[in-house]
């Protein structure tokens, strides 16, 4: 998703004169491209996430469209009150890109693990949230969505779905068709999913932007009122989303998720889906458990 | 001179805060010199366009002077001096602190100190990408320099020597009593700023400094004044910091701002 960010935001630089990159020191070899090609519009910030966030806030007030990039936790968790004040409470058209999302990092430690970011950022009104789940799907949201005049997040992840879908910004795609449960899966989740629930009659609704949240998709999609959650953040971090959705209408709710608590081994990102229960064996099981209730 | 204006502004600022019975009067104060002497003598902007893009800038980084900002914008026609009696109440567009949606000439919603000066930094960036040649000012608070995105600012502002960029630091002191800053001209010259340190109550010095530009850095003045100026009892008063006074003193207070 990395490469596809780059090739994304220097392929709309050279159409889109708005368009300022801001580089946390992130990222910045990756871009050397477009510090070459615009260098009065490509800049490595530094270390300074606050000011580069408030920065950013003078840029669109400048009629410029800014794009800041930076590892999720000082991307979103270090300037929270600048991505709260700074963007959306003046309602400005910048986006901010993370990389490293939940425990993409897991070697790195707890410092590096961002699970919490969807969650904080949910918080903000006006602030739009983008979870791709592939290089491809990325390069579709991101074009629909850069210049759309509100705070966008875009969070990628270091795995992608093995396939990719024809996406759009705000919109929920109905993946299948099933009789006893929906399950509401969301960005790089897919692939899993599909295989966890290959042999179940289940609905796959596939979520690329969680704010704003396609709320008809799921109550036109939920006759069965069992929904299953399957979310790359801090379990439970769409809930509200869906119990909105479903109004007065009784469901039951199953949630997989990043649970609760620092992750405080390293190894590889697979090795926490495995103590996360995420992993498609895990999904499998307790899925099939929840269907039998 | 023009004390007799200031005074009248001064004393409007008192009268704002009678209706919620609050405000911060000796911030505005403190301020209210350098932000007359900006509108009236060297920001370039016209107040009945005040979106156009050849316009100078101004991000009040110290939100809570708010009332001395409101004074001046409505004293230079931004918006109707009737509109300072409803100061903070429910459905005034003047609140506690500035809101750029609300407010015309309000370049930058702010409150939350740490933010104005690089909201102010992208602003001249941005204005240097789309060479747009006016000039941004932001004022910050003694105080406020304690907040570490001051100084990242002036870090950034100066790597990109963005000699479009004028700094005032209201020195009031209010920091002396948390933080021992010193000498923030210093401070900021070691960033590599253009510094500069005045009276922030004489006019002349004002404008003097205001109007000075280097052509490959970012200029700080940083203005001495003194937290509550020409109101004895506010003066360097913490019980003053947000009040506003009762029937028993507003009498005496606007006598001496006579």
């Amino acid at each position: 998703m990395r490469k596809q960010f780059v090739k994304t935001v220097e392929d709309l630089m050279a159409q889109d004169e708005r368009l300022v990159l801001l580089l946390g020191d992130i990222g910045v070899f990756g871009f050397r491209n477009a510090f070459k090609m615009y260098p009065e519009r490509t800049y490595n910030i530094g270390v300074c996430e606050q000011a580069m966030t408030s920065l950013a806030a003078g840029l669109a007030k400048e009629g410029l469209i800014p794009v800041l990039h930076s590892i999720a936790p000082f991307a979103v968790e270090r300037c929270f009150e600048q991505i709260k004040i700074d963007l959306c409470y003046q309602n400005l058209p910048a986006n901010i890109v993370s990389v490293g999302s939940s425990y993409d990092y897991a070697a790195l430690g707890c410092t590096h693990h961002c699970p919490g970011d969807v969650a904080i950022l949910r918080a903000l009104l006006g602030m739009e949230i983008v979870i791709p789940g592939t290089p491809a799907e990325f390069d579709q949201l991101f074009r629909d969505a850069y210049a759309d005049d509100h705070p966008t997040y875009f969070r990628l992840s270091e795995r992608s779905n093995q396939q990719s879908c024809d996406v759009e910004f705000g919109r929920a795609l109905i993946i299948r068709r099933g009789s006893l449960a929906t399950v509401v899966t969301v960005g790089p989740t897919l692939t899993s999913v599909l295989e966890a629930t290959r042999t179940l009659d289940v609905t796959i609704l596939y979520y690329t932007t969680v704010v704003p949240f396609d709320g008809d998709t799921l109550r036109e999609n939920c006759p069965s009122g069992r929904i299953v959650v399957v979310e790359p953040f801090y379990e439970g971090t769409l809930a509200h989303d869906i119990m909105s959705a479903m109004k007065e209408n009784s469901i039951r709710l199953l949630l997989f998720g990043v649970p609760r608590r620092f992750l405080t081994d390293y190894g590889h990102a697979a090795d926490h889906d495995f103590v996360c229960g995420l992993t498609t064996g895990q999904i499998k099981e307790r899925l099939e458990q929840f269907l039998n209730e | 001179m023009t004390d007799t204006r200031i005074n009248r502004l001064k004393r409007q600022i008192v009268l704002a805060t009678v209706a919620v019975g609050e405000g911060h009067i000796p911030s505005a104060f403190s301020i209210l010199d350098i932000l007359w002497v900006l509108y009236d003598r060297v920001l370039q902007i016209d107040p009945s366009n005040p979106k156009s893009d050849e316009r100078d800038r101004f991000v009040l980084s110290k939100g809570h002077g708010a009332l001395a900002l409101y004074a001046v914008l409505a004293e230079k026609g931004f918006f109707p001096v009737s509109e300072l009696e409803r100061f903070a109440t429910f459905d005034s567009p003047l609140g506690g602190h500035p809101d750029h949606n609300k407010v015309p000439g309000v370049e930058a919603s702010t409150g939350s100190l740490g933010h104005g000066l690089p909201m102010a930094v992208g602003m001249a960036l941005g204005m240097g990408i789309r060479r747009v040649k006016n000039r941004v000012f932001a004022l910050v608070g003694d105080q406020e320099c304690n907040e570490g995105s001051i100084w990242e600012s002036a870090l950034l502002a100066a790597h990109h020597r963005l000699s479009n960029l004028t700094c005032i630091v209201d020195y009031n002191h209010s920091t002396d009593r948390a933080l021992i800053l010193g000498d923030i001209a210093a401070k900021f010259a070691a960033f590599g700023w253009a510094a500069t340190t005045i009276n922030g109550h004489d006019h002349d010095a004002i404008y003097n400094a205001l109007i000075r530009i280097e052509s490959d850095r970012p200029t700080v003045v940083v203005a001495e004044t003194v937290k509550g100026f020409g109101c004895k009892q506010m003066e360097n008063n913490p019980a003053w910091h947000h009040r506003a006074p009762t029937q028993d003193e507003l009498p005496g207070i606007l006598a001496e701002l006579a």
